[in-house]
């Protein structure tokens, strides 16, 4: 019997050698677990990889797309005042929007989860909505707030003696609506992240603070802050990319006038590259923040994998 | 003088619902007390409401002889174990341990001497750099342990440190808390529904069921002289047993029948004691350890006690033996050399020296 056994089990390798070898691979579970994982590959490479790499392509043609001039848009950029008050302008707008989000966002959720959870939903609710009404129609409407003529948030400063602000007239009042207009709409997300994370925060440690000694500030800063710490710098990290890549706001509020000033990359961008028919300059504007965005999720993503090893 | 009174304390939750219903407990400076009692009974209630971590709705709290309702659990001078151990996973073990300090502005250098004072004390110095996550389970509650110690605070309060412990680490843990009183010398609360924890641990424990006290004593009292049904249930492993009986008096002392027609002699210096109770139904309460197997003693007052084992536990030091009597299960210890099999009617010894008669009216013992 083990000798037939024998002969039995060296049978199909003595006939076919390559298929064994081939049914190993394929049962393999790094093969299995490729194979499961291609059609999310796919959909990275079909949707994200091929137009980033494209964009760059893009990026180093010249005007008429058929010769390669290296990093030529680039070097002209660099000479443009105009892209280098747009970079400002970005920047301006992507750091101030995205601090004042998560300030606001952060004194949201905190006010929320000290309200009684059934009145909680109903704030919850209400404070989402500008996360869910589409930013075009929410900034159509707030254009109409800030229109010269019929602007209701005069009329509401005129009740109290203020003379009429020009928003979207002059360069300091438009850059401070394009700000207010996304950090009304972006707040709820921070607000809606960071309650998630108040709650996941265990009450023994805030008890065990208590008794320690801390007054409510100090429980803020030596419990809730550094609990936080992964979701905040996700949240902030994940908006800082979204709000430097804000179109339609700047778009439909201000269209980045007055002379410019208001323009963030992507409506810049849009503008050179679309309306001004130079799409490879305007790929190169809209890839000039790629490089400090990697850097800066590197980091941030280091430190938040070195805090899940530490404290998970 | 850190001595800590409960004084008509109660707490009632939305509804009217009664969590601790007035009960009344004085704590001697020093004293080791553990509040011990099943889920729900209001211990771990009473113990937050003297940490300041539970609003008290009436009574007071006085600590070293101050009222403390209306202070912050900051101001009471306190220091607090919890069950799953609350320790600041962002922080290490040093600073975990510091943090109390830090916020009252010690200084660095004392912060450091107390710290490795309690770390010494806790044999965790090698730990101090590590955080929370790269500790064990029993690590972890001796950090917590000494974030209590380096405080120096006028009293400790432990919520069931030791239930996420495994069963020998919890017996280990347990010898380190009574080694580190027996240091450190602070008045302890220390709430637990582990009787074994409580006799172990406790000057005094104070038994706690629905919200009232049921009797307070050293662990042998609570053990040879349970005042309730409920106390002679709860103190003791395996459980007390019950047995509805009656007893029955004549010229020659008072008898209890139970009601499966055994007759056990009441002891004579008892009898004046249960002699108001006679012809009435009463509870017999026998330890299992007073229901053994016969042998040779020169004890008095053993009585003869038939049983059919139905089931069998060899514990390696003793058997168990689980028996029934009108329908109620009664266990009996046994040495385990005495040859028992299951369906075999034996004779065992009951000391009746050791019961006690409850009345089943009041659930009083007699």
């Amino acid at each position: 019997m083990p000798a037939d056994t024998l002969t039995a089990g060296r049978t199909p390798a003595t006939h076919a050698p390559g298929s064994g070898s081939l049914q190993r691979f394929a049962r393999r579970r790094s093969t299995i677990a490729f194979l499961m994982t291609l059609p999310l590959l796919a959909v990275i490479v079909g949707l994200v990889a091929y137009p980033a790499g494209y964009g760059i392509y893009l990026s180093t043609l010249n005007r008429t797309m058929v010769r390669n001039i290296g990093f030529g848009n680039y070097e002209i950029l660099f000479d443009t005042d105009t892209f280098w008050s747009v970079a400002w302008q970005s920047c301006i707008f992507a750091i101030t929007a995205v601090l004042l989000k998560a300030l606001i966002g952060f004194w949201l959720a905190h006010m929320l989860h000290h309200i009684p959870a059934k009145g909680q939903r109903k704030w919850r609710g209400m404070l989402l909505v500008p996360w869910v009404i589409p930013p075009a129609l929410s900034t159509l409407g707030w254009w109409w707030m800030f229109d010269p003529t019929y602007s209701s948030i005069n009329y509401v400063l005129s009740i109290f003696a203020v003379p009429a602000v020009p928003w979207l007239g002059e360069p300091i009042w438009a850059r401070i609506a394009v700000i207010m207009v996304n950090v009304w709409y972006g707040a709820p997300f921070f607000m809606i992240m960071y309650l998630a994370a108040i709650k996941s925060v265990p009450e023994q440690l805030y008890e065990a603070a208590a008794i320690d000694g801390a007054n409510g500030w100090q429980r803020l800063r030596y419990v809730t802050l550094p609990m936080m710490a992964n979701i905040i710098s996700i949240t902030v990290l994940f908006s800082l990319i979204v709000t430097f890549a804000n179109y339609d706001i700047v778009r439909v509020l201000t269209n980045g006038g007055p002379r410019d000033l208001t323009h963030v990359f992507a409506s810049y961008a849009f503008q050179v590259g679309i309306l001004s028919g130079n799409i490879p300059r305007g790929a190169a504007v809209s890839l000039f923040m790629l490089p400090i965005l990697a850097v800066c999720a590197f980091f941030v993503l280091r430190g938040v994998t070195r805090r899940n090893k530490e404290q998970m | 003088m850190a001595q800590v009174s409960l004084r008509k304390l109660v707490k009632a939750y939305e509804g009217n619902v009664q969590a601790v219903k007035g009960i009344d407990l004085e704590i001697a400076d020093h004293e080791f007390v553990v509040l011990v009692g099943p889920s729900g009974c209001g211990k771990s209630t009473t113990l937050r409401m003297i940490a300041g971590l539970e609003e008290i709705t009436g009574g007071d709290v006085a600590i070293g002889g101050t009222v403390v309702n209306d202070i912050p659990p900051r101001d009471r001078d306190i220091a607090m174990v919890f069950q799953n151990y609350a320790l600041y996973p962002h922080m290490s073990v040093f600073e975990n341990m510091a943090f109390g300090l830090t916020l009252r502005k010690f200084p660095k250098d004392e912060i450091k001497r107390r710290v490795d004072n309690a770390a010494r004390i806790l044999d965790i110095v090698p730990l101090l750099e590590r955080k929370p996550k790269a500790l064990s389970g029993g690590q972890r509650q001796r950090v917590a342990m000494g974030r209590a110690i380096v405080r120096d605070p006028k009293v400790f309060l432990f919520d069931e440190p030791l239930s996420n412990l495994d069963a020998k680490l919890r017996v280990q843990m347990r010898t380190e808390i009574k080694k580190v009183h027996q240091t450190v010398r602070t008045t302890t609360v220390y709430v637990t529904h582990d009787q074994v924890e409580a006799m172990t641990l406790a000057d005094r424990v104070v038994v706690m069921n629905h919200g009232v006290i049921e009797q307070v004593g050293p662990p042998q009292e609570l053990y040879h002289h349970p005042a309730t049904r409920f106390v002679a249930g709860f103190i003791g492993s395996p459980a007390m047993n019950f047995i509805p009986g009656r007893l029955e008096g004549d010229a020659h002392g008072l008898r209890l029948v139970l009601g499966s027609g055994v007759i056990l002699p009441v002891p004579p210096e008892r009898t004046a004691r249960y002699a108001p109770h006679a012809a009435r139904p009463v509870l017999l309460g026998i330890r299992p350890e007073h229901l053994t197997d016969k042998k040779p003693t020169d004890k008095r007052n053993i009585a003869d006690f038939p049983a059919t084992p139905e089931v069998i536990e060899p514990m390696g030091m003793e058997t168990l033996v689980h028996f029934r009597i009108d329908g109620h299960e009664i266990s009996a210890r046994l040495d385990p050399a005495c040859p028992v099999a299951v369906g075999e009617p034996i004779t065992l010894a009951a000391d009746m020296d050791q019961m006690h008669i409850i009345d089943p009216e009041t659930d009083k013992v007699l």
